[in-house]
């Protein structure tokens, strides 16, 4: 799972996709998935990293996890592979 | 240990700007100043806020439209207004006026039509209720009786002892035509056999003169499919009649059902794109009888009872904004002066609603509420509106049909309709509520009158 190489990612949490123009807005948990993704961490390792600092259980985490590179897969803002 | 960070699901919003143009710019939502040249202004400073609005010209343009697309493909095409749609006296008239005849499911809406200047043998009298005082008067007036059950069948076989006249009578047919949910709680059905059956026994009793069939097989039909399906199987008894009777009905009558334009909820597309147009429903019908084996000679007349579709675009209300405010998600809501007590139809429908004035292009996620102190008072629970402040009018589309009938009074009083008529002059064809309206159907128990001390 990769972020297309050419989306902008702003500190605040801004993502701008220059092929359409669409725009987005990613809250902090969001935002460290997407940093760790484009750093080319794999899921595991992203998984394993906020289930021993954030308080979540992995079952919770796994959820919302899919849930979340569904929506981005559904905004084209992964690598198809 | 080290305390471990606050956790918040991932998430990802996509920032809406909303469908862009060509040109890079979201579309404006357009502003409804006028109806029928008549400045939404003028409206409310002269009939108040809020106040329901028919226009006479967009009526008589749709039935004229309807007409034209039956009688191109059918030799003999009547309507009949429905009167549950919209029983308003000045509305009913301009139908009747256009040629149109009564279709009335009640011995007030029948009483109604009378009062209207109908001719009792051009009433249509439906539905599962009616007296034997009803019947009786239906009789006598020559009115076209379709019978719903066959209680209703004994009632009528037992009154026509006594009547003078022979009662004209139909069945209402129901049947499968491939739409879910069936609509079989109303009349006879056609599959098991029941709606032969009680033609026979009409037929076995001298007393009674069979006209016609009829069927009404939903509402809101999108497709105009069913129609052709309802139509062949109403042919098939009408031929099977002829057959065995050699008797030859007056008129089928298909019913109402057309969908309007309006979008109903949860449909992905916008309903004035979804309406398939009064020529398919036309077609489907008109081919379906045509290709029967009914008689080519001595075709029975085709009877519609089109309810919303000729009059939803008739209607509007025009009102004030009341209130925004922020709830507590961010959200923006907006509070109006029309509740869900007088636009009932927004229980289905997404209803169209436009600022009365030119808006800039910035518009936000809103609720629109009605004012009634009521959780369950929502005009739109989710649309991309304009930047509307306190006293800003609005128009609201496509509110002619069924509101007018089933609005109730609560909490506020309910406003005045006027009629804009074809020379764009209004004219008020209902008056507002007043406490006084209101209370004149009250009484006090004598006990409770005593002055106060
Ligand atoms: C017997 C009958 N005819 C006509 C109508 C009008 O239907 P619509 O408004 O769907 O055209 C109705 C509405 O329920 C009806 O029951």
């Amino acid at each position: 799972m990769t972020i297309r190489k050419n989306i902008a990612v702003s500190e605040s949490g801004f993502v701008f996709d220059p092929d359409n123009g669409d725009s987005y807005t990613l809250n902090e948990t969001g935002k460290l998935i997407i940093d760790m993704l484009a750093e080319g961490k794999t899921e595991k390792e992203i998984k394993n990293y906020f289930t021993e600092h954030y308080d979540v259980d992995e079952g919770t985490l796994e959820n919302n996890f899919n849930d979340f590179i569904i929506m981005l897969k559904n905004f084209n803002l992964t690598e198809n592979e | 240990m080290k305390e471990k960070l606050k956790y918040e699901r991932p998430i990802i919003t996509k920032i809406n700007a909303g469908v862009t143009d060509k040109f890079g710019m979201r579309p404006k939502m357009p502003a409804i100043k006028e109806i029928d040249g008549v400045p939404v202004d003028t409206i409310i400073e002269k009939y108040g806020s809020p106040t329901f609005v028919i226009s006479e010209k967009t009526i008589r343009d749709t039935l004229k439209e309807a007409k034209r697309a039956f009688t191109t493909r059918y030799p003999k095409v009547k309507f009949a207004w429905s009167y549950k749609t919209n029983y308003l006296n000045a509305v009913c008239k301009i139908f009747h006026d256009e040629g149109s005849w009564a279709e009335v499911v009640s011995g007030f809406e029948y009483d109604k039509a009378l009062a209207n200047g109908v001719p009792g043998n051009q009433i249509i009298f439906n539905g599962p209720d009616k007296s034997k005082e009803d019947l009786i008067k239906a009789a006598e007036n020559g009115s076209y009786i379709h019978i719903d059950h066959f209680d209703e069948l004994y009632d009528i076989i037992s009154i026509s002892e006594t009547t003078t006249k022979r009662p004209k009578v139909a069945i209402r047919v129901n049947m499968d035509t491939g739409i879910y949910p069936q609509w079989d709680r109303f009349g006879f059905n056609y599959e098991n056999g029941e709606a032969w059956n009680a033609l026979n026994r009409i037929m076995m009793s001298d007393k009674l003169e069979l006209t016609g069939l009829h069927t009404h097989i939903g509402t809101y039909m999108m497709t105009p499919e069913p129609y052709a399906v309802a139509a062949s199987k109403l042919a098939e008894l009408a031929v099977r009649l002829e057959r065995k009777f050699n008797h030859k009905i007056k008129y089928i009558d298909m019913g109402g059902g057309f969908a309007s334009k309006n979008t109903l909820k949860g449909a992905y597309l916008p309903g004035k794109d979804t309406f398939p147009g009064f020529d398919k429903y036309a077609e489907a019908v008109s081919n379906a009888l045509i290709n029967s084996e009914l008689d080519p000679n001595e075709m029975p007349v085709l009877f519609l009872e089109t309810g919303r579709a000729l009059i939803d675009d008739a209607g509007y209300i025009t009102g004030s904004v009341l209130a925004n405010k922020r709830l507590a998600n961010g959200r923006r809501s907006m509070i109006i002066d029309t509740g869900v007590n007088m636009l009932f139809t927004s229980f289905w429908y997404e209803h169209e609603i436009y600022p009365a004035k030119d808006v800039s292009s910035h518009a936000e996620d809103t609720t629109i509420y009605g004012p009634l102190c009521m959780n369950i008072d929502v005009i739109r629970s989710a649309v991309k509106f304009p930047l509307l402040q306190k006293g800003d009018k609005y128009v609201i589309k496509r509110t002619g049909a069924y509101n007018m009938t089933q609005w109730m009074q609560f909490i506020t009083l309910r406003p005045k309709i006027i009629l804009i008529d074809t020379q764009g002059n209004t004219h008020v064809i209902r008056e507002n509520e007043t406490n006084e309206s209101l209370t004149s159907h009250e009484k006090v128990p004598e006990h409770l009158n005593k002055p106060k001390k």
